[in-house]
């Protein structure tokens, strides 16, 4: 069973913080739908995806999965970051198996076939510390994936990797979420990643963060990236992008909210 | 979830060998060292097995002269000269001593005395029963601070509440010297022994207890992030992240309590015991055994030397941090 996400209304102050850092933020996800969450550095994104991971509690509004409200951290809905962070006393293993631990049923045989489906099957008892970067982040997501999730939130977990490894990775979590019926949702400040990896796009500007529009991303996957579609898409996404949060350079007030098709029309 | 076949593309670091670099670090390393360091990479990924190769076998890797006279000079040619010129100024001082009538009734501290002394009391069997005491007592004391420490180390580097209420009363404490609570141990406990554990617990708890919560005030926020979301509760959380990462601190902490707790043991058994290293030197003062006296002082070195060494191995054995 997948998560079905709705965010009512979501306002967030930081304590000894003037203004909002999130206003009315209404937003819902479908079951096995994959989200990107584009937005400048600052605009809140961290933010509101630790509201999703019950990891924050916003001063007004709230969350729901699945009906049930959020108010708590759960391995049903999991978040991985931007730094693989695992313990560096265990074992790749281990450290894969942290989460059914927590929960008191340790499964060895599913570890295995984890660690086979990221490809680090022969690192299992490798000291963590002797990975790269990138077998590290797969370790996180074989980690993220163990205690069968609905919900995977991504903090930007491939920005520090090379090229190759990140769109190998890209690719790879897509394909499992979309096997696995896992609802994602992606924060990114690469739009060739939202490209590659959403079924649709939030776009969110700042001061108050809010979510500017949205673009839905029509394409089959696995996503060609040399494909015509796909450079259209990209295309399509970066114009959406600046005419909602504007290119940077321009300081005049920005729509609150824009359609897709407003968007067209505008283009 | 249904786990699918993995079809990931090998990734750059998969073909990105390690074994050069490790290789080209091999010689200055004894291999014991390197197996240690690296338990895991039995079987080297087939690129590191062409560059293994081609760098030659292990053997003829592991006795290159250039690796053997690191490993000597650094266990045995360095620390014997470090011995050495400590067992000449001794000599010397020994010398010094004979040779000035004023104080030559001390002549039983120079080196050759002492040794003979040394033998004496290991050969009687009775160096044993004033060790043991002694060890008796800073085990308790270190024992008390370790059960005092880690866990109010633990609380005060979680709580910045704590850490702030506690500061004043801590560091006011914690600078009174261990001696001045001698006649209020005397007071409180009604055994001496009770008395000494006390004093040796109030020196050692207080590196034990900083130590800790320095540790657990460094832990990685995003390792209790983590861990949280992956479902841990407190417990869990205490167990699998904070006390397998600040390990290291609470044993660099105790090493610090091992010193502290040793130069407090001796005065600290000048008190009415009549057991012990510090009683034994007191009463080779009395008796004007010299060289007895000089004997229990290598004895208490040696073995404050040997704590350590333990302490520096719970230290590697509890460390996590690869460049250890
Ligand atoms: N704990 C906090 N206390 C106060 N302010 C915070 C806190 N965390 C974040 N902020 C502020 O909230 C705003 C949004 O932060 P957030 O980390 O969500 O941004 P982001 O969109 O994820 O940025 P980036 O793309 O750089 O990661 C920022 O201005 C930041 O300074
Ligand atoms: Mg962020």
């Amino acid at each position: 069973m997948s998560a079905n996400v709705s965010v009512d209304y979501i306002t967030h102050t930081f304590k000894g913080q003037p203004a909002p850092t999130l206003k009315d933020i209404a937003l819902t996800i479908h079951p096995g739908e994959q989200v990107a969450l584009i937005g400048r550095s600052g605009c809140g994104k961290s933010t509101l995806l630790h509201m999703l991971a019950g990891l924050l509690m916003p001063s007004e509004g709230c969350v729901h999965i699945r009906g049930h409200m959020v108010t708590r951290p759960s391995a049903k809905w999991n978040m991985m970051f931007q730094k693989p962070s695992l313990y560096p006393w265990m074992t790749v293993r281990r450290n894969a198996e942290l989460g059914l631990l927590f929960a008191g049923h340790r499964d060895p045989a599913r570890i295995d076939s984890l660690l086979e489906l990221v490809g680090l099957a022969d690192k299992a008892e490798a000291n963590v510390q002797s990975l790269s970067g990138g077998q590290q982040q797969r370790v996180a997501l074989a980690r993220s994936l163990a205690t069968s999730p609905e919900l995977l939130l991504l903090d930007e977990p491939f920005s520090a990797l090379d090229a190759f490894t990140r769109a190998a990775l890209q690719d790879e979590v897509s394909r499992i979420a979309r096997q696995a019926g896992l609802t994602l949702v992606i924060v990114t400040h690469d739009i060739d990643e939202a490209v590659a990896m959403a079924d649709r796009v939030l776009i969110m500007a700042a001061n108050p963060g809010r979510i500017a529009g949205e673009m839905a991303v029509e394409l089959p996957a696995p996503r060609e990236r040399a494909s015509a579609e796909y450079s259209r898409a990209r295309e399509q996404l970066m114009t959406t992008f600046d005419g909602l949060v504007g290119d940077g350079r321009s300081t005049a007030p920005q729509p609150a909210v824009a359609t897709e098709e407003a968007q067209r029309e505008a283009a | 979830m249904t786990v699918a076949e993995g079809t990931l593309p090998l990734a750059p670091e998969h073909r990105r060998a390690e074994a050069p670099a490790r290789t080209r670090r091999a010689p200055a390393q004894p291999a014991a060292a390197q197996a240690g360091a690296q338990p895991v990479s039995a079987t080297p990924p087939a690129g590191a097995a062409v560059v293994a190769r081609s760098a030659g076998s292990w053997h003829t890797r592991t006795f290159r002269w250039p690796a053997v006279r690191a490993f000597l000079l650094s266990t045995v040619a360095y620390p014997a000269v470090g011995i050495a010129v400590l067992l000449a100024l001794w000599w010397l001082g020994g010398w010094a001593i004979a040779n000035n009538d004023d104080v030559a009734t001390f002549a039983g501290f120079a080196p050759a005395p002492a040794f003979a002394a040394l033998g004496e009391l290991v050969a009687s069997g009775d160096v044993w029963g004033t060790i043991y005491p002694s060890l008796y007592r800073i085990g308790m004391g270190l024992l008390w601070a370790f059960v005092i420490g880690v866990p109010v180390g633990v609380a005060i580097g979680l709580s910045s509440a704590l850490r702030e209420v506690t500061h004043v009363p801590f560091q006011f404490l914690r600078m009174i010297s261990p001696l001045a609570w001698m006649p209020i141990a005397v007071l409180a406990f009604a055994t001496w022994d009770g008395a000494i554990v006390f004093l040796i617990t109030v020196a050692a708890v207080w590196p034990v207890l900083f130590s800790t919560a320095q540790g657990v005030r460094r832990i990685d926020p995003l390792w209790f992030k983590v861990a949280r979301n992956l479902g841990a509760d407190g417990w869990q959380m205490l167990r699998r992240v904070i006390m397998p990462a600040i390990g290291q601190d609470i044993f660099a902490g105790l090493r610090l309590a091992v010193g502290v707790a040793w130069i407090v043991l001796v005065p600290a058994e000048y008190l009415g015991v009549t057991s012990g290293l510090g009683y034994a030197i007191n009463d080779a003062r009395d008796t004007l055994e010299y060289d007895t006296l000089a004997a229990i002082v290598v004895v208490i070195g040696i073995i404050g030397f040997l704590l350590d060494g333990l302490c520096v191995s719970l230290i590697k054995r509890f460390s996590w941090r690869q460049a250890d």
